[in-house]
């Protein structure tokens, strides 16, 4: 049976162009750039000094706190020192630079081709190698993975899912992972599985990756406890709470944490990374990012280095073509517009995405005709409209009753608004200053 | 190097567009008009005509010389809304009341509220329900059809309001029926060769045209179905308490324009709710109010009055009707 979601969300138009480009190594030249913060939580604290020597994958800036993540070094080579460098946004963060000097890895890490299945570990020795490897998750919020998989007191977790839906139009790099590290992943799973100590997995994969869904059913059938599940393709499936809604039924409580329907999410990418860290000893320092556009002569899956300038991955497809007028971090959906095209890469680095200059502009704006396409259109139940119009006017008490907090920002109400209206842009402000309002009255 | 645009998401846009949905319903629209050239012939072209350039001109010069505002004609919507103006009156009608008409149900229908996405009521329905007020006789002698050559020779009264002004007579509904002036079958309602006004007349030209609408998902099925099922019920109870007294469900699904109405004239977006339950509660309203003004009032027709009083409503039923939120604990 194909599942999905029944509360609203859109169709946009799928553009995988990119595929059926299998996973390809970009080594990085030159000098590059690792953010010490490149997740939610504290930033970490650099442990390595100007003049040091280091390898792929060792430690250089150590988790400060709970709540944060260790980083490691993507290359290996000579420290230049931590400066202020500006991500993609333009926005100066500090970065450890490194210049690069030939690939040498850290000897603790198993580099062999071979697929290691031993599930011996316990729960305790997956947690602190999935910890120590520094791992976040890779499907956008870069939440520190440990953190995640600690279940808090007096809550028990009854199913892992896995986010194979990868709704955003343009994005591959998942279904590349699915499609040539099937088996990888599957004990990836596994490994999930006895760490929150649950015996029921789900892949959820969107019916447009037949083939992925097929080639990890196949394989599937020597692991216990993992069940592939179609979606019938819709954006926002990816999304947690939508995801768990598609496969079990269950909605999570307005507010709550998605761990109170017993359902814990992990990203494909993220798996992959939890079966490498816990397997191959394979800290998180490269990540599968997929380079596309319709403006594009090549499309590209690569799996890219953390800290990796973007320049490379650009000239990489043979430079940028003359017409884009916007590079977006990620789907156009949710992904965040690029205006510093010298940034690193991150650890949550899915996609770089080209659009053309004519793509690029907004529709001018309308009266809006209160056609409810985007109350229809709203997998929360929210009422755009109204929203819109009371973040327009400041009214912080209004938006707070209306339930602002629960807008996921999926971007579906602007999408299908036939007036081009700015909804989201606005509810999103909206939320952020009725958000400040909520705190301050607690 | 070259300049990239910064926005925020959503990067790309469906494509809906104010422009494209109307121009849908006007396409949605063309069997109907069809028909009606066919049955109420030059009559039926010039009124089309009068109403639409009326409606699309005040639009422009209130626009441009009242309000200062840049004009939107060009968003289609003026056309729509002398399109369906025209389509609420016989064929026959005098064309300064057409111009008028328009007038009203622009000005006072539309851009005295703020244009577009502003009005609480239908402006086609007000244009329509000042000249039936206005002007009573002329709005409710039709021609009858006949073919493009000898249309507008002879007059008569709707199928509704024969049984109407029979049952105030104290004749029964079969005693009616075997007048020598009931000429209505269901078989040419279905086609348009009734009287009636000039857009309402057959259920399969307008029919064809809601299938093209929910095809293209400009509306829902919610209003028009809502309509069409709360009318059979409660027409059906009353017919099945009393045949003699009440006429069954499918004459009133077929006559005075209640496809017309349930389909192009409710479910105008910005007078009618948000949300779909609302629509329900909105198309239930409209089904109950027009059975009781056709069966209990002194009008033959009530569905114009009804939908104006349910577009009355719509901010209450916003306000009641919102929709379930994701996850909502109660």
């Amino acid at each position: 049976m194909i599942k999905t979601f029944k509360k609203g969300g859109v169709h946009p138009p799928e553009n995988k162009i990119s595929r059926n480009a299998a996973l390809e190594q970009l080594v990085p030249e030159g000098i590059i750039q690792i953010f010490i913060s490149q997740h939610i939580g504290a930033p970490a604290e650099c442990i390595v000094a100007k003049g040091d020597k280091v390898k792929v994958g060792q430690l250089i800036a150590k988790a400060n706190g709970f709540v944060s993540a260790n980083v490691h070094s993507s290359v290996s080579g000579t420290v230049l020192g931590i400066e202020n460098v500006a991500d993609y946004q333009g926005i100066k963060k500090p970065a450890i630079c490194i210049q690069v000097e030939g690939d040498e890895w850290d000897e603790n890490i198993d580099r062999s081709p071979e697929i290691n299945r031993d599930l011996s570990k316990t729960s305790e020795e997956i947690l602190a190698k999935i910890t120590e490897a520094g791992l976040v998750g890779l499907g956008g919020a870069t939440f520190p993975t440990h953190v995640k998989l600690s279940i808090p007191k007096g809550k028990t977790a009854k199913a892992i899912i896995i986010n194979g839906a990868e709704c955003e139009p343009y994005l591959t790099s998942d279904h590349r992972v699915m499609l040539e590290k099937g088996e990888e992943l599957l004990i990836g799973v596994q490994l999930l599985k006895k760490v929150v100590n649950v015996d029921k997995a789900y892949i959820g994969i969107e019916t447009n990756k037949q083939d992925a869904i097929d080639n990890l059913k196949k394989l599937a059938a020597n692991y216990s406890g993992i069940e592939i599940v179609s979606l019938k393709p819709k954006y926002p499936q990816g999304g947690e709470k939508q995801l768990i809604k598609s496969i079990t039924g269950l909605e999570v409580p307005d507010r709550a944490l998605p761990i109170e329907t017993g359902c814990i999410v992990s990203n494909i990418c993220t798996t992959l990374a939890v079966y490498e860290a816990v397997q191959k000893n394979k800290p998180l320092f490269e990540n599968s990012v997929t380079i596309t556009g319709k403006n594009l002569n090549v499309q590209k899956n690569f799996i890219v280095r953390v800290g990796t300038p973007l320049t490379q991955l650009i000239n990489a497809i043979g430079g940028m073509p003359e017409n884009t007028g916007k590079v977006i971090s990620g789907g156009p959906m949710m992904g965040r517009a690029i205006n510093n095209l010298n940034a690193p890469t991150l650890k949550g680095s899915g996609a770089v995405l080209f659009i053309t200059k004519e793509e690029s502009k907004r529709g001018t704006k309308s009266n809006c005709i209160r056609c409810s396409k985007c109350v229809a259109a709203c997998p929360i139940g929210l009422l755009p409209f109204l929203l819109y119009k009371l973040a327009e006017r400041n009214m912080l008490e209004d938006l707070k009753e209306n339930s602002v907090h629960a807008c996921i920002e999926c971007g579906c109400c602007l999408y299908t608004c036939p007036a081009n209206l700015p909804l989201v842009d606005y509810i999103r402000l909206g939320k952020t200053r009725a958000m400040k309002l909520i705190v301050k009255q607690k | 190097m070259n300049k990239l645009i910064i926005s925020p998401s959503p990067h790309i846009h469906g494509e809906f567009s104010t422009k494209r949905l109307m121009r849908d319903v006007i396409i949605a629209l063309l069997p109907a008009l069809c028909v009606s050239f066919y049955f109420f012939g030059l009559g039926a072209m010039t009124v089309v005509c009068v109403a639409v350039i009326s409606c699309v001109v005040f639009e422009y010069l209130i626009q441009k010389f009242l309000l200062k505002t840049t004009p939107t004609v060009n968003d289609y919507s003026a056309i729509v809304t002398g399109l369906i103006l025209a389509f609420n009156l016989p064929s026959n009608f005098p064309l300064w009341l057409v111009v008028v008409g328009s007038l009203i149900a622009i000005g006072v229908g539309k851009m005295v509220f703020g244009g577009l996405g502003n009005n609480p009521f239908n402006p086609a329905l007000v244009g329509r329900v000042f000249l039936l007020i206005a002007r009573p006789v002329e709005m409710t002698t039709w021609p009858l059809p006949i073919n493009m050559i000898t249309a507008d020779a002879t007059t008569g009264a709707t199928p509704l309001a024969i049984i109407k002004e029979g049952l105030k007579n104290g004749l029964t509904i079969d005693q009616i029926k075997s007048q020598a002036d009931y000429t209505f079958t269901y078989l040419d309602s279905l086609w348009g060769q009734i009287g009636g006004s000039l857009g309402e007349v057959s259920a399969i030209a307008l029919l064809l045209g809601f299938a093209y609408l929910l095809v293209r998902k400009v509306i829902t099925w919610h209003i028009p179905i809502t309509i069409f099922l709360t009318v059979t019920v409660f027409s059906g109870t009353l017919h099945l308490v009393n045949p003699n007294q009440f006429i069954d469900p499918v004459f009133h699904l077929l006559t005075g324009g209640m496809i017309l109405g349930a389909v192009y004239m409710a479910t105008d977006y910005v007078t009618s709710p948000m949300t779909h339950k609302g629509m329900i509660v909105y198309g239930t309203g409209i089904g109950l109010i027009t059975i009781a003004i056709r069966t209990f009032g002194s009008y033959p027709e009530g569905l114009s009055f009804a939908i104006l009083f349910m577009n009355a409503m719509v901010p209450l039923i916003n306000k009641y009707m919102k929709p379930k939120l994701f996850g909502e604990i109660k």
